[in-house]
């Protein structure tokens, strides 16, 4: 058996560590575009504001393909996928063929035209340890930086420097920061946490041109910048999947068993649209958690031991300058509203289910447990609703069902 | 493989648990100097309403969520006992998102830090067991 993934991040250790549990011999190959063994990608920010360090970073530890018995290509990058022959040629005029295919190739920068854009020298994308690299070494003490985007990927690049720099200014075209993960509440106090710390914003506004090292918006106003960070968004990067004729709608389909519609070829992570629990349709998360289950879930599958992934959501856990955030589900229904001065938490109740929360501060601690109920879509009616509202806490579950939790081996 | 479970109409809602947690987890040997005046912060939390008491720490599960959530893989799984590196972990909270229990939480530094069954201290054997007077929280096999 050769399993070939295409893609070295999470999904591919997901897909690696499950294939393993049930298939000890067959053949894996990890195909990498990245120059790095397996590194914690959303970690860049963090090596960035001196929290970790490159050596930490690792996502698995050093011995991690020896041990699985996995042989790499780092700096290699797949060209094209002929699914008749299940054949890969790749960029060095050699070719590879695969039985069984994990498609795992992430997201890739979404950057919207704007006019003279080519012509800013100092630019950068803020994605890879790469991008991380590249922009640390053109930080200076004195560097005003404009940052487009005030989305997770933008503002955590704006925490990673903003202590080794001049300045820090975000652009976006939405009207409040974190718009796809936060309430108009939420926005507010994150942004409010934020200016506090010395980030500034333009916010419902979009830079018209760039004009040297000027950034001309379109309410006019004037931003002077020496390094420009697009931040935008990301999208999957079916560019491969596509070309071989599977099919995509904005990521590559797949099924609960992250079988794509060829046979032979599964995906996950970034890169594919597979199916939302709570929305019973097919989305595209672009989160950790999600490209580890998925990679594990295609894994199980094509070492024939098949396990559905049937409760994908969105879930987030971020945070700026000690101010936490976690997110989960979809924003729908009734909702419950708790404020403090150190915290934020909004409850979606639908149908007698919790389907999404929002938690900010002092509001985070054992968020977990809403999370759970958003994804084993617990009845609310078994549970003293009242209580757990109010806070996360197991003695909210009838006396049965926490004697499970905490008597019985999970 | 052993695990801590719970016996909740044995707990006394004493807070022994916590406080031989915190101990054991300090690195010091003397229990009044690891825990006098000092603020703790046990890995083992006893939930109290009423008459209802209990203690919860990380079940170890066989599906971690916070594993496969974790976005630095500070946390790792060898023979079922589940462990997390405070070394590689950044604080995002991400353990905390996932954990259907409720059984991380920030450490005194920040990062956060889990219940390892005293494996990975010098106790080798969880301490709020050995601790708790009324076997409302035991360590066996089930």
């Amino acid at each position: 058996m050769q399993y070939v993934i295409i893609g070295n991040s999470i999904t591919s250790v997901g897909c690696i560590e499950s294939i393993r549990k049930h298939d000890t011999t067959g053949a894996i190959t990890v195909i990498g575009e990245e120059n790095h063994p397996i590194y914690a990608r959303p970690l860049i920010s963090y090596l960035l504001q001196g929290k970790t360090d490159e050596q930490k970073m690792t996502y698995r530890d050093e011995g991690f393909y020896q041990k699985h018995g996995v042989q790499v290509l780092t700096g290699r990058r797949v060209e094209k996928i002929e699914v008749e022959g299940q054949l890969l040629r790749l960029d060095d005029g050699s070719s590879m063929q695969y039985d069984k295919l994990l498609i795992a190739t992430g997201s890739i920068p979404f950057i919207p035209p704007m006019k003279n854009l080519e012509e800013v020298e100092h630019r950068h994308t803020f994605l890879s340890l790469s991008d991380a690299k590249e922009l640390e070494a053109e930080l200076q003490p004195s560097s005003r930086v404009l940052i487009i985007g005030a989305g997770l990927i933008g503002l955590k690049c704006a925490e990673g420097i903003l202590e080794r720099v001049q300045s820090v200014t975000v652009v976006d075209l939405a009207d409040r920061i974190l718009s796809s993960i936060l309430d108009e509440e939420g926005s507010a106090r994150v942004q409010t946490h934020l200016e506090q710390i010395g980030i500034r914003f333009h916010l419902g506004d979009s830079v018209r041109e760039f004009c040297g090292q000027e950034a001309l918006l379109t309410s006019g106003k004037v931003v002077g910048f020496d390094i420009l960070v697009l931040a935008v968004g990301v999208k999957p990067n079916i560019a491969l999947a596509k070309d071989a004729g599977l099919a995509v709608n904005k990521g590559i389909l797949i099924d609960q068993a992250c079988r794509t519609s060829n046979p032979h070829i599964w995906a996950g992570g970034d890169c594919s649209e597979g199916w939302e629990l709570l929305s019973g349709e097919r989305r595209n998360l672009a989160l950790l958690p999600n490209a580890y289950m998925q990679g594990e879930t295609a894994g199980y599958s094509m070492a024939e031991n098949e396990q559905r992934f049937e409760n994908a959501i969105a879930m987030n856990a971020i945070g700026f300058f000690g101010l936490h955030i976690i997110t989960a589900g979809i924003y729908q229904g009734e909702d419950l509203c708790f404020a403090t001065e150190k915290g934020y938490k909004r409850l979606f109740i639908k149908d007698d289910h919790l389907v999404g929360c929002i938690l900010i501060g002092d509001q985070v601690a054992r968020g977990g447990i809403y999370t759970n109920l958003i994804r084993s879509r617990t009845d609310l009616r078994t549970l003293d609703f009242a209580m757990i509202s109010e806070q996360p806490a197991l003695m909210a579950f009838a006396q049965k069902v926490r004697s499970e939790q905490l008597g019985r081996a999970q | 493989m052993k695990k801590i479970y719970v016996n909740e109409q044995w707990c006394l809602a004493c807070h022994l648990c916590e406080y031989y947690c915190a101990y054991a987890n300090s690195g010091l040997s003397d229990m009044v100097q690891a825990l006098k005046d000092k603020p703790l912060h046990p890995r083992i939390q006893v939930e109290q309403r009423g008459t209802v008491s209990f203690a919860v720490n990380c079940r170890h599960c066989s599906e971690p969520l916070c594993l496969k959530s974790c976005i630095a893989g500070a946390i790792t799984e060898k023979d079922g006992l589940i462990v997390i590196d405070q070394d590689k972990c950044v604080g995002c909270y991400s353990c905390i998102m996932a954990c259907p229990y409720g059984a991380l939480m920030p450490s005194e530094s920040g990062v956060m830090q889990k219940c390892e069954l005293c494996a990975t201290n010098s106790h080798g054997l969880p301490v709020c067991v050995q601790g708790c007077p009324n076997q409302a929280i035991v360590y066996e096999e089930r």
